[in-house]
């Protein structure tokens, strides 16, 4: 008579591979040197950590109308509360900053409508790339409809900070592709042109253009014509990206296969039906990571207005932490601002990772 | 990407070769015009103005204080001499950054690699937190919240031979005293000697297999010779140390506040980007590499030394080029804390005194394209010795 194998069950696993214990034993305890990192952290942490959350939140004063109701002493955030206008939208009159929230709401609805799935998106994204500018730029100057005209000089804080890298950006990139073509191109000329640009302008800093379209455009101008300084300052932070963002668009015309470029000459595509048909639209999808980091590298440097004289978010906080009334706010100051910067330019990299993931066809080796 | 086709039935304009042709005349044509038409405004703009061009106001007396200087400079002396200075000073910054920044961004991506959670999970914060915050608002932090709220000198914070406050970091100064020449001597001919050294053990490695810890040595005998021609000649420095007076601090070596805060924004700033190539560069290299040479009985030093970082080095460089020129180039944010260098001494004091944009902003420009070129020129060679060598 065969007796029937039965398995006995088997084992739980040891008791020290799994668990809590077993996790700090592995994570932070695994060899003498560990140990002692593990008990360096925690020192780092206990210095730094306690005495924030005691200044900024424990001890913190959160609501006032004046540097006297900041009796705690830690942190005085009745400053920002006070100020919130001010490091918004600078110094627009506050009876017309809805102007401001109206633009924004529009925008947010525009793009929330890309979601839904019987609208032509063609259409759509030439909605949002040229009459929806023009609208908001209606919006925010003012001088149509009896809307009150507001000087450019007005707009500041974190309205004018976006402003500068929104339009730095849309403005930038159909120039970064005319660039990065022409650089790919082998028409001689051309291609010197567009290496020169981009060179020149990649080599020096940001503040260098911004002081070039402060103080040197007027020189060059014909007598009698000058323009805003707002429109300069733009003019010189799209040239800068655009430079940048040729290189970008650059390598991802690069990673296309020889083939698709022989593809779309063998089907009788023109050089503009190819490229726009065929090789843009690959070699764009590859770049969009690099295309959002060009986006929060420009956004953060809007903040160098400040040197040519334009008070955007920074620039805003800046000057209310040197008001006298509120002396010894320039921690809350600069916490906030690096909350604002930081939520953003972290929000932006998160979400270009997420599109990365999305748009992966599998052709990554590995 | 257009080849020429020549086709007998094709008109002239369908030609793709005739085409391109055709587009750079008048690309060429347009720039030229351009060109032609803004250097006119120009030229018509400075006459209006008075302005006269050319760099004679390098000669003229500045009249202005420059705070940071590393060469001598008074008020009395030329624009030449104060756009030296700040040269000097650009440059100083510049490098000292990027040293710090390698430093700080290869300890933290190695942080963020370490197998211990804590650790690693700190790396990750400080890279996620400085490379998310706008390096302005960062210099701005550093100077104006924390060095400006340091005690007066009166109050000063001692370290040993250090004194910190408001007005900057106090530290010894060495003098070299008489007799310093042969200290000197003592330590470049052990130099000479550790290279012969290094070179003898590395030929006699390639001949023998016998391996001579050569790089240990050589440190040794350079710390000998050296101390030993400090004591010979009788310890020929003195340390001018910082001396607390009543209301101030006198003596020693200063590092001002403004030099302080642009440092220390830059490196950290520059390091956290630096932080996360090192990480990319190592993950890159394939964990079979680590493993084969485990397997042939590498120490895990050498592993590192020998396997991993020679081969990820190669995808560190190019993206460690770009940084280091970025970091060159922020340096120009020292001229919103009042740091003296080229952007604040040029195009700023010089600019607004004499009037002559086009000089002043040129000069810069120019400056920083042979400071990028410089630093390029000389990471491409480093990347080209430490590239594959195939055969």
């Amino acid at each position: 008579m065969a007796i029937e194998f039965k398995p006995s069950p088997s084992l739980p696993p040891p008791v020290n591979s799994v668990g809590a214990v077993a996790w700090v034993r592995q994570n932070l305890l695994s060899s003498p040197l560990n140990i002692l990192l593990t008990l360096f952290s925690f020192y780092v942490l206990y210095l730094l950590l306690p005495p924030v959350i005691e200044w900024g939140f424990i001890n913190a004063t959160f609501s006032g109308a004046s540097k006297a109701d900041c009796t705690g002493t830690g942190a005085c955030w009745a400053f920002i509360g006070v100020y919130f206008d001010q490091f918004m939208y600078g110094l627009y009159p506050s009876e017309e900053t809805w102007r401001i929230n109206l633009a924004l709401i529009l925008l947010v609805m525009l793009i929330g409508t890309f979601a839904v799935k019987t609208v032509n998106k063609l259409y759509l994204s030439i909605g949002i790339i040229v009459v929806y500018p023009v609208i908001a730029y209606f919006l925010f100057a003012g001088g149509v409809f009896g809307l009150e005209v507001v000087e450019t000089s007005l707009w500041g804080g974190l309205f004018l900070t976006t402003l500068l890298g929104v339009v730095g950006i849309v403005a930038s990139f159909p120039l970064g592709v005319l660039l990065a073509l022409g650089r790919q191109s082998s028409m001689p000329i051309a291609k010197s042109v567009c290496i020169v640009f981009i060179e020149t302008v990649r080599a020096v800093p940001l503040i260098t253009i911004l002081f070039m379209a402060s103080v040197m455009i007027p020189l060059f101008l014909p007598e009698g014509m000058n323009f805003n300084k707002l429109l300069r300052v733009l003019i010189g932070i799209t040239l800068f990206s655009a430079a940048y963002m040729a290189e970008v668009i650059r390598g991802g015309l690069q990673a296309i296969p020889k083939g698709q470029y022989e593809a779309a000459d063998a089907s009788g595509l023109t050089y503009w039906q190819s490229m726009i048909l065929v090789i843009l639209p690959q070699a764009l999808k590859l770049v969009i990571p690099g295309i959002v980091n060009t986006f929060i590298g420009l956004f953060k440097d809007t903040t160098l207005v400040y040197i040519v004289g334009m008070f955007d978010l920074l620039g805003r906080i800046q000057a209310a932490t040197h008001d006298s009334s509120w002396l010894g706010t320039t921690i809350e100051g600069y916490a906030f601002a690096g909350f604002v910067f930081w939520a953003a330019c972290f929000g932006m990299s998160r979400y270009s990772m997420r599109i990365e993931r999305k748009l992966e066809t599998g052709h990554k080796r590995n | 990407m257009s080849d020429k086709t020549t086709s007998s039935n094709k008109s002239f304009l369908n030609d793709a070769g005739n085409r391109a042709l055709i587009f750079q005349i008048i690309l060429l044509a347009v720039v030229v015009f351009v060109g032609y038409y803004l250097f006119s405004n120009l030229q018509a703009n400075l006459a209006n103005q008075g302005i006269s061009t050319g760099f004679a106001f390098l000669n003229q007396p500045a009249g202005f204080p420059v705070l940071i200087h590393l060469i001598d400079y008074t008020e009395a002396d030329t624009y030449g001499r104060a756009f030296v200075v700040a040269l000097i000073n650009t440059i100083v910054i510049s490098l000292m950054g990027i040293v710090l920044a390698t430093i700080i961004g290869v300890v933290m991506g190695l942080a963020r690699l370490s197998n211990n959670w804590l650790v690693a999970r700190l790396a990750t914060v400080y890279v996620e937190t400085l490379r998310n915050i706008p390096l302005l608002l960062q210099m701005f932090f550093w100077y104006f919240a924390v060095l400006a709220t340091l005690p007066i000198p009166k109050n000063s914070f001692i370290f040993g031979g250090f004194f910190l406050n408001k007005r900057g970091i106090y530290s010894p100064n060495p003098i070299v005293q008489d007799g310093f020449g042969m200290v000197i001597a003592g330590f470049v001919l052990s130099i000479v000697a550790s290279i012969a050294l290094i070179v003898w053990a590395k030929k006699r490695q390639t001949r023998t297999g016998v391996w001579f810890p050569a790089y240990w040595t050589s440190l040794g005998v350079i710390f000998v010779i050296t101390f030993l021609a400090l004591v010979v000649s009788g310890f020929p420095i003195e340390f001018d140390l910082p001396q607390k007076s009543r209301f101030n601090v006198t003596g020693g070596m200063v590092l001002p506040p403004e030099f302080v805060a642009v440092l220390v924004a830059l490196s950290t700033y520059t390091g956290a980007f630096i932080a996360e190539i090192v990480r990319a560069g190592i993950l890159s290299v394939n964990w079979g590499q680590t493993e084969a040479a485990r397997s042939l009985g590498l120490k895990d030093s050498l592993t590192q030394r020998l396997i991993v970082l020679p081969q990820a080095l190669r995808v560190i460089i190019p993206p460690l080029t770009s940084q280091f020129l970025n970091l060159a180039k922020n340096s120009s944010l020292g001229a919103a804390i009042a740091y003296p260098e080229l952007v604040a001494v040029v195009m700023g004091t010089t600019l607004n005194q004499t009037g002559q944009a086009i000089e002043n902003i040129g000069l810069c420009m120019l400056v920083y394209g042979t400071l990028s070129l410089t630093i390029s020129v000389f990471m491409n060679w480093y990347n080209k010795k430490m590239s594959l060598t195939e055969r």
